[in-house]
C-alpha cells in the first residue's frame, strides 16, 4: 500500500512523447463553515500562504434593508469575524502581506480591516477613480508590499504599489480600447509594477511612461481574442487563454514560449492560475470552468477534475488551493522526492529504504537484502535524504513518521552522516502540524514555510491572537528571546491594554507580571497602544516599566506630560533628547511658563542657554534677568560691545556692563571696565589730535605706540593715570627706546632715577640690538649678584672672572669656565680653577 | 557624494546647504546626502528644516564615531571642547557620548566588572553606563571580559598636570609643535633632502608632515622617554644601524647576501626614521637649552614644590612686562593658583590687572572662564591642602632619574602627575589608603560593580596582568600617557593600562579652549 494515496488521489497521465506532470490533490480540510449557498454569488478572497478567507455575501444588493454580510474565516472554515457591511458597494476583496483585509469600493475608497474584523483605516485611490468609478480591480503583492490596481470607468489604470506608502500612478492610455479589456493582470518586472492588458488579440504592456504593444512568441493564429491570463506566483511566467481554447504558456517577459495546449473548451473560464513548483522543469497551469478543472502542462494531454461545487482557486508558491463550499484541497505537482519513493515499482534508493524499514519492522530478513542493495550502490545517504525530504512534503503525520523512521533507520548504517537536515525537518514538521491543525487553520506546505520564515509565521499567529501557541513555537525553535517570546508578549500586552472592561491597575499589573522576565521588552510601544486607545493613565503606568528613559520621552510629550518628559530626557543623559523636549516646550508654552519650567531643571536650562548663546542673544538676556544674574548680564554687554562699530555705542554698552558688575558686587570687573572706557576715550582723543591709530589697543600697546612716535608725555600720563607698576613701565620704555635706537634718551632714562628692574635688562636689551658700546655703560651699575651675567653678556671674560672670583661662588665660576675657550683664555682658566677649588673647600 | 562632518551644530554648516548654487543646480541634478559625524543632531536638522532644505536630502544618516583608536593602547574621542562644555557651560553632551562609547567598547570586549571613578563627570558617566546597561538587558553578547577595571577620572581632579611643561620626547613635540590627529607639522629646514648634485638648490617651504605612532619602531622606543635620555638612545640606535649596514662586508655566500638584501628595506626605513628623529631632537634641543625655557621650568618647579606660591612672582611679572605669549602667562598664573589652592585676593587682582593692561581688556572674559573652572581662584579661608596632597601622593620626587627611571615622576623631571598617582595607588594598595586625600580633591569618588554572566568570570593565570582602562574626562596629556605606559611596563606592576580620553591635550591647547575672544565673533 502506498500511504500517500490514503487520502489523496493521484492522477498519472502519460503520452508517447513526454512524461507529463504528475499531480496530486490533497484534502486539507473539510470546511467548518456552514454556507447555505456555497460560494455562489459571493465575493471571495483568500490570502496566500494558507491565510484567512473573506466572504461578502450578496455584495450586489443595493437596498439598505438587506445589507450584505462580511465574514472572515480561517482556512479551515472557522469563523473569525462577521459583521454587516454598511459602507459602499464593494468591487473587490483582497488580503495584504500582513493579513489585513482590503475592501475596494466602487468609488475607489479602500477600507482596511484586520483579520478579526477590526476597522484600521481607509484611503482613497484618487479623484479620477472616484469620479469615473471602479470597473475592475486587482490586489497584488510585490517586494514592496501589497498593491492595488484599478481599471476605471474611463478605461484608465491607476496603481498603488504599496498601500502603506501610497503613491498613486496613473498609467498611460491603451490605444483603441472601446470597452473593458478582455483581460488584464499586474506584473512586477525590473523593480516596477506593470499592467499587461489584452484587447481582443492585441496585448499591451503599460508602465509608468508608455503603452507598448507586445506579441507572445508562437501564439497559435486561430485565436482572435485573449480571454484570460494569469501570472505565476513569482511573476516569472505568464499563461494566456484564447477564445479558441488554447492555453499559451511562456515567460512573463514574453521572450520565450514554453508550451501551448488545446483545452478544447471554448467557453470563457471562471478562473485560471499557475500551479508550478519552484525548480520544476515543466510549466503547468490550472483552468477552472463551472464543474470542471483542467491542468495543462507541457504535453498535449490535459488532466481533468470534476468539481461538484462552486470553487475558487488560490495560487500558492508551490501549487493551487481549491476552496469549495465544503472542502479545501491542495493541488500540486508531486514533489520529486515523493514521486521517487511512492512511484509504483520504484527502485529509487528512498523507496528501497522505506521498503527495507517495513521489512525490518516485520522482522523479516528481506530488510537486509534491500539495505544491501542500496549500500552496494553507495546510495544510502541519498536514500536517507530522499526520505527526509519526502517527509517534509507529506501532510499526513503518519506518512511523515513512516518516512522519518525509515530515514532514521538508514542513518544507523551510516557513519558521519550530518544530522542537521533530519533534526530540523523533525522540528519544522512539528511546527507545521501544529499550525495546520483544524483549530488554527494555516495549511502551510514545507516549501511555503521556508519561504515565509518563522518570524512571519509568528506574526501571523499573533495577528490571530494565538499567543500561547506562538510562544510555544518560539520556545520550541529556540528563537532568540527578543525576536521571539518577547515580541509575542509585547503583542499580547498591546492587545491586553485595549480591553476596556478591565481597570488600569489590573491591566498594568497583569502586563508587568507576565512580562517581568522577558528580555528586551519595549514598554513604550505598549504604552503608546494604551494611549491610542484613550487610556492615558494606563500609558503612564506602563511607561514606568520602560527602562530606556529615552523611549519614554516622545510618548510623554504626545500625552502632554511635558514636565515628566523633560525630567526623563535629562535622566537619559542624551542631550539631543533634552533639546527635543526643550524645543517642543518652547513652542507649546508661553514664555513665562517655559522659563519657570527650565528654572527647575538646571541641566535643561544650561543647554538652552547654550542654544541661545548662538541663536537668540535676546532670549539669553531675558533668562539672566529672570535669574538676577548680573555677572552674566555684564559679560553679555561686554561681548555685545565688541560687535559695535561706533565708539559711543561701544562705551554705552560697557557702561551697562559696569552697572551690572556693580550690582553683582564684582568691584574688580566694574573698575577694569571703567578703566577700559577711560582708555577708549583717551585713545580717541589722541587719534583725533595726533592721527595715530590707537582705538582698541591694550594700555601696554598704546604706551608702546606713543613712545615709538615720541609722545613721551602722553605715555607718562597714561602711566600715572592707570597706575602702571614702575617695573612694567621701565621695561616698556627701555624696550621702546632701544627699538628706536634712541640711545641718548635711553641713557637719560637710565639716570632719571634708580631703576626698579635693575640694570641687567639695560645691558641685555642693548646687546640684543647689537650695541655693545652702550651695553658696557650699564655693566658697572648692575647688582653684584648679576655682575657675572652682565660681564658675560658684553663678552668681557676678564670682568666676569673677576666678579665670580670675588663672590667666591662655585656655580658662577663654573659658568664662566664653560664660556672660556681653551686657546685664548688659558691663564684665566687656571685662575678660575684655583678659585673654584678654594670655593669648594669652603 | 560628499561626506560632511561637523564639529558644532551652531556653526555655519546648515547655511552651507542653503546657498543658491547648491539649491538651484539645474544643470546637473544631484542627490544630496547627509552623513552626520560623530552623531546625528536634532538641532542641526531643525536648523536645516527652518531653512527649508531638509527635504532636499535623499538620505540623512549618521556615522557614530565615539572612540577613535590612536595607538595600540590609546583611544580618544577628539572632542575638542569637551572640558569647556562640561566644566564651563554645563553641557554634558560629550559625557553622554563617552558613556555610549564605553557601551560600544563593552559590547566588543565584554562587560567591565569593576568601575572606579573620581569627580562629578565620572559619576555622571558611570550612572549613564549603568542605566544603559539596564536598557540593553537581554541583548548582551556573551564575551569574556578583556578589561578588569574601568577608572573614570575627571580632569578637574587634577588641574595641575596639564599646566606643567611635559618633558617626555612626545610631550615636548606636542608642547612645541603641536600634534593633531597623530600628525605633527615641523619646520622644513632641518629636513631638506641632501642629494648630491642638486647641492642645496632650494629649501622646501612646505612644513614637513610626519605621522607619529608606535608602528614606527624607533619612535615607540623613545616617545615616552624623558627628553634628556633621548640623545643617548638615538646615538645607540645610530650605532646599531650602521653596524647592521656594515654586515654587508661579512656577507660572503650568495645566501648571506640574499639575507642581507632582504633586510635592506627594513634597515633603510630605520635609517630614515633615525634621521627624522635626530632632526626633531635637534629642533627641540634648541628650545630646551634656551635660557627662557630654563627659567620658566625653574618657576614651574618652584610652584610645584611650594616655593613662594603665595606672593607675586617676579618672573611672571617680568614676562608680562616683556609681553611674552599670553598663554604662557596664563599657564603659569593658573599653576601658581592651583599649587597654592587659590591666590590671595590682592595677588590675584594684581595679576589680572597686569594681564588686562598688557594684553587688552578683551581678555576679561577669558579670566572669568578660568575662574569658573577653578584654574584661578581667590584663596578661601580654608587651609592650603596642596602640600598635604603633594606629600601623601609623593607628587614631587627629588631624585627623579631621567635616564633609567624608577618612578613616573621622570615625565616631568621631578613632578609625578597626580592623575597617574591616583591610578597607581588604585592598583596597589587601593584607594582606601588615601581616603583623606581623595576627600580633598573635588567631586565624589566611588566604586561600582557590574554583574558579569556566570561562566564569563575571568580566571587569571598566575603571572597574567590585570587590565585597567583609564578614561580621562576632559583630556589627557602625552606625559600622562607616558607615565601610564611606564607603569604598564614596570616589571612587577602586574597591571596593564589602556588609556581613553575625550581629547589629547596639552596646557596650551587646553587653556586655548577656555579662552573667549569677543572680537572673533565680529560679523
Amino acid at each position: 500500500m502506498t500511504p500517500a494515496l490514503s487520502k489523496s488521489e493521484r492522477i498519472v497521465s502519460r503520452t508517447n512523447d513526454y512524461t507529463c506532470n504528475e499531480m496530486r490533490k490533497i484534502e486539507l480540510y473539510e470546511m467548518g463553515w456552514n454556507l447555505k449557498d456555497g460560494l455562489r454569488e459571493c465575493l471571495v478572497a483568500a490570502a496566500p500562504y494558507g491565510g484567512p478567507i473573506s466572504l461578502l455575501k450578496g455584495h450586489n444588493r443595493r437596498s439598505p434593508s438587506a445589507r450584505p454580510q462580511l465574514e472572515i474565516y480561517s482556512s479551515s472554515g472557522l469563523p473569525l469575524a462577521s459583521f454587516p457591511w454598511k459602507s459602499g458597494v464593494v468591487k473587490q476583496l483582497g488580503w495584504t502581506v500582513s493579513d489585513d483585509l482590503l475592501c475596494v469600493q466602487e468609488d475607489g475608497t479602500v477600507l482596511v480591516y484586520d483579520l478579526l474584523g477590526g476597522f484600521k483605516r481607509h484611503f482613497s485611490m484618487g479623484n479620477e477613480v472616484s469620479q469615473s468609478q471602479v470597473l475592475e480591480t486587482k490586489i497584488f503583492h510585490s517586494p514592496y508590499g501589497t498593491g492595488v490596481a484599478i481599471l476605471t470607468g474611463a478605461l484608465r489604470f491607476t496603481l498603488a504599489t504599496n498601500i502603506d506608502d501610497i503613491k498613486l500612478r496613473r498609467l498611460p492610455e491603451v490605444p483603441g480600447l472601446q470597452g473593458a479589456p478582455s483581460c488584464w493582470a499586474v506584473l512586477t518586472q525590473d523593480r516596477q509594477s506593470k499592467v499587461l492588458v489584452a484587447n481582443g488579440s492585441h496585448l499591451f504592456i503599460l508602465d509608468n511612461t508608455a503603452c507598448t504593444p507586445v506579441t507572445p512568441p508562437g501564439l497559435s493564429p486561430q485565436a482572435s481574442s485573449i480571454v484570460h491570463m494569469c501570472v505565476s506566483f513569482s511573476y516569472k511566467y505568464l499563461a494566456l487563454l484564447t477564445d479558441s481554447g488554447h492555453v499559451w504558456m511562456g515567460t512573463s517577459n514574453l521572450k520565450e514560449k514554453l508550451s501551448e495546449v488545446d483545452t478544447k473548451i471554448k467557453t470563457p473560464p471562471k478562473q485560471m492560475a499557475w500551479c508550478r513548483r519552484p525548480k520544476s522543469q515543466q510549466p503547468s497551469a490550472v483552468v477552472m470552468w463551472d464543474g470542471l478543472l483542467i491542468v495543462v502542462g507541457e504535453c498535449k494531454e490535459t488532466i481533468q477534475y470534476h468539481l461538484d461545487d462552486d470553487s475558487i482557486l488560490v495560487p500558492e508558491l508551490d501549487g493551487v488551493r481549491i476552496i469549495s463550499g465544503t472542502h479545501h484541497e491542495l493541488l500540486q505537482e508531486v514533489p520529486g522526492a515523493c514521486e521517487e519513493i511512492f512511484k509504483i515499482a520504484s527502485m529509487a534508493p528512498g523507496a528501497l529504504l522505506l521498503e527495507a524499514h517495513k521489512e525490518y519492522e516485520k522482522e523479516s530478513q528481506k530488510a537486509d537484502e534491500y539495505l544491501r542493495e542500496i549500500k552496494e550502490q553507495s546510495l544510502l545517504s541519498e536514500a536517507v535524504r530522499q526520505c527526509v525530504e519526502a517527509a517534509g512534503h507529506e501532510h499526513e503525520p503518519e506518512t511523515q513518521k513512516t518516512l522519518l523512521r525509515a530515514a532514521s533507520f538508514g542513518k544507523c548504517f551510516l557513519s558521519n552522516f550530518p544530522p542537521e537536515q533530519f533534526v530540523s525537518m523533525c522540528r519544522d514538521l512539528r511546527v507545521l502540524n501544529a499550525v495546520r491543525d483544524y483549530t488554527v487553520g494555516i495549511p502551510l506546505t514545507h516549501t511555503q514555510f521556508k519561504q515565509m520564515t518563522v518570524q512571519v509565521l509568528i506574526d501571523r499567529l499573533v495577528y490571530r491572537k494565538l499567543y500561547p501557541l506562538a510562544i510555544e513555537i518560539c520556545r520550541y525553535l529556540k528563537t532568540p528571546e527578543y525576536q521571539g517570546v518577547s515580541r509575542v508578549l509585547k503583542h499580547w500586552a498591546c492587545y491586553k491594554v485595549q480591553q476596556k472592561e478591565e481597570s488600569d491597575e489590573v491591566i498594568a499589573k497583569a502586563v508587568s507580571v507576565k512580562l517581568a522576565d522577558a528580555a528586551g521588552i519595549f514598554y513604550s510601544e505598549i504604552a503608546t497602544k494604551a494611549y491610542e486607545s484613550g487610556r492615558t493613565e494606563l500609558a503612564i503606568k506602563l511607561l514606568e516599566f520602560e527602562p530606556r528613559s529615552g523611549e519614554q520621552v516622545p510618548l510623554l510629550l504626545k500625552m502632554k506630560k511635558s514636565p515628566l518628559a523633560l525630567s526623563k530626557a535629562i535622566e537619559s543623559g542624551d542631550t539631543d533628547l533634552v533639546y527635543t523636549v526643550v524645543m517642543y516646550l518652547k513652542n507649546e508654552l508661553n514664555r513665562g511658563d517655559f522659563f519657570m519650567m527650565l528654572r527647575n531643571q538646571p541641566v535643561a536650562l544650561s543647554l538652552y542657554k547654550q542654544f541661545c548663546k548662538h541663536q537668540e542673544q535676546d532670549t539669553l538676556k531675558d533668562l539672566f534677568n529672570q535669574d538676577d544674574d548680573h555677572e552674566e548680564l555684564g559679560n553679555l554687554y561686554v561681548k555685545a560691545s565688541y560687535k559695535e562699530q561706533r565708539l559711543e555705542a561701544r562705551i554705552a554698552l560697557l557702561q551697562s556692563a559696569v552697572d551690572e558688575y556693580y550690582k553683582a558686587k564684582n568691584e574688580f570687573s566694574a573698575k577694569t571696565t571703567e578703566d577700559e572706557m577711560r582708555l577708549l576715550r583717551f585713545q580717541r582723543k589722541l587719534e583725533e589730535e595726533k592721527g595715530e591709530l590707537l582705538v582698541g589697543f591694550s594700555l601696554h600697546d598704546t604706551m608702546t605706540t606713543l613712545l615709538s612716535v615720541g609722545l613721551h608725555k602722553h605715555a607718562e600720563q597714561l602711566y600715572k593715570d592707570f597706575r602702571v607698576p614702575d617695573k612694567r613701565f621701565w621695561w616698556l620704555k627701555l624696550k621702546s627706546l632701544a627699538e628706536k635706537e634712541d640711545w641718548e634718551e635711553l641713557e637719560k632714562f637710565g639716570k632719571s632715577k634708580k631703576s626698579p628692574i635693575g640694570y641687567l635688562p639695560f645691558v641685555e636689551v642693548c646687546i640684543k640690538h647689537h650695541n655693545k658700546y652702550e651695553a658696557k655703560k650699564y655693566v658697572s651699575k648692575v647688582t653684584p649678584e648679576q655682575k657675572v651675567k652682565a660681564h658675560l653678556a658684553v663678552g668681557d671674560m676678564e670682568g666676569a672672572a673677576e666678579a665670580a672670583i670675588e663672590r667666591r661662588n662655585e656655580s658662577e665660576i663654573s659658568t664662566v669656565l664653560s664660556r672660556c675657550s681653551a686657546t685664548t683664555d688659558h691663564l684665566l682658566m687656571e685662575r678660575l680653577n684655583r678659585a673654584k677649588a678654594t670655593a669648594v673647600k669652603k | 557624494m560628499h561626506a560632511i562632518s561637523y564639529s558644532h551644530v551652531m556653526q555655519g554648516f546648515p547655511n552651507f546647504f542653503c546657498q543658491p548654487n547648491l539649491r538651484e543646480d539645474k544643470l546637473q541634478p544631484r542627490d544630496f546626502h547627509i552623513l552626520f559625524v560623530p552623531r546625528r543632531s536634532l538641532l542641526c536638522e531643525q536648523r536645516l528644516k527652518e531653512k527649508g532644505v531638509l527635504n532636499s536630502f535623499t538620505n540623512i544618516d549618521e556615522y557614530i564615531l565615539d572612540l577613535i583608536p590612536y595607538d595600540g593602547d590609546l583611544l580618544s574621542m577628539e572632542s575638542e571642547s569637551s572640558f569647556r562644555e562640561c566644566y564651563l557651560e554645563n553641557d554634558q553632551t560629550s559625557l553622554y557620548h563617552a558613556a555610549k562609547g564605553l557601551m560600544t567598547l563593552q559590547a566588543l570586549y565584554g562587560t567591565i566588572p569593576q568601575i572606579f571613578g573620581k569627580g562629578e563627570c565620572a559619576r555622571h558617566v558611570a550612572n549613564m553606563m549603568l542605566r544603559m546597561k539596564r536598557e540593553f538587558a537581554g541583548s548582551q553578547t556573551q564575551i569574556l571580559p578583556v578589561f578588569d577595571t574601568l577608572l573614570l577620572l575627571d580632569r578637574n581632579v587634577d588641574l595641575l598636570t596639564p599646566l606643567a611643561t611635559q618633558l617626555t620626547y612626545e610631550g615636548l613635540i606636542d608642547e612645541i609643535f603641536g600634534i593633531t590627529n597623530g600628525y605633527v607639522k615641523l619646520p622644513p629646514e632641518k629636513f631638506a633632502q641632501k642629494k648630491q648634485g642638486e647641492g642645496g638648490k632650494e629649501l622646501p617651504t612646505e612644513p614637513k608632515k610626519l605621522q607619529l605612532n608606535s608602528a614606527e619602531e624607533l619612535y615607540a622606543e623613545i616617545r615616552d622617554k624623558n627628553f634628556n635620555a633621548v640623545g643617548a638612545a638615538l646615538s645607540k640606535k645610530a650605532k646599531i644601524i650602521s653596524a647592521a649596514f656594515e654586515e654587508r662586508h661579512n656577507a660572503k655566500t650568495v645566501g648571506e647576501i640574499k639575507q642581507f638584501v632582504s633586510q635592506l628595506p627594513h634597515m633603510q626605513a630605520a635609517r630614515s626614521s633615525l634621521a627624522n628623529h635626530t632632526s626633531i631632537a635637534e629642533l627641540i634641543k634648541d628650545i630646551t637649552t634656551s635660557e627662557d625655557f630654563f627659567d620658566s621650568l625653574t618657576v614651574e618647579q618652584e610652584f610645584m614644590t611650594g616655593v613662594d606660591t603665595d606672593k607675586v612672582s617676579t618672573y611672571i611679572e617680568d614676562c608680562i612686562a616683556q609681553k611674552d605669549p599670553l598663554i604662557k602667562i596664563l599657564r603659569l598664573v593658573c599653576m601658581q593658583s592651583v599649587c597654592n589652592n587659590g591666590l590671595k585676593q590682592k595677588v590675584l587682582d594684581y595679576y589680572k590687572k597686569e594681564i588686562l593692561q598688557t594684553y587688552g581688556y578683551k581678555h576679561i572674559l577669558t579670566l572669568k572662564n578660568l575662574e569658573r573652572v577653578g584654574l584661578l581662584k581667590p584663596q578661601s579661608t580654608m587651609r592650603n591642602n596642596y602640600p598635604t596632597i603633594r606629600k601623601t601622593l609623593k607628587l614631587w620626587m627629588e631624585d627623579a632619574n631621567e635616564q633609567n627611571p624608577n618612578d613616573i615622576s621622570y615625565v616631568y623631571s621631578g613632578y609625578a602627575p597626580l592623575s597617574v598617582r591616583l591610578t597607581q595607588v588604585l592598583a596597589r594598595p587601593g584607594w582606601r589608603s588615601i581616603e583623606e586625600v581623595l576627600k580633598m580633591l573635588p567631586g565624589p569618588h566611588f566604586e561600582e560593580r557590574q554583574q558579569v554572566p556566570t561562566g564569563l568570570h575571568k580566571k587569571r593565570q598566575p603571572g597574567e596582568n590585570r587590565t585597567i582602562l583609564v578614561f580621562f574626562l576632559g583630556g589627557v596629556t602625552y606625559a600622562e600617557i607616558a607615565a601610564l605606559r611606564f607603569l604598564s611596563n614596570m616589571e612587577d606592576s602586574g597591571t596593564e593600562y589602556i588609556i581613553a580620553a575625550t581629547k589629547l591635550i596639552n596646557g596650551t591647547s587646553w587653556i586655548k579652549s577656555l579662552m573667549d575672544s569677543p572680537e572673533e565673533n565680529l560679523p
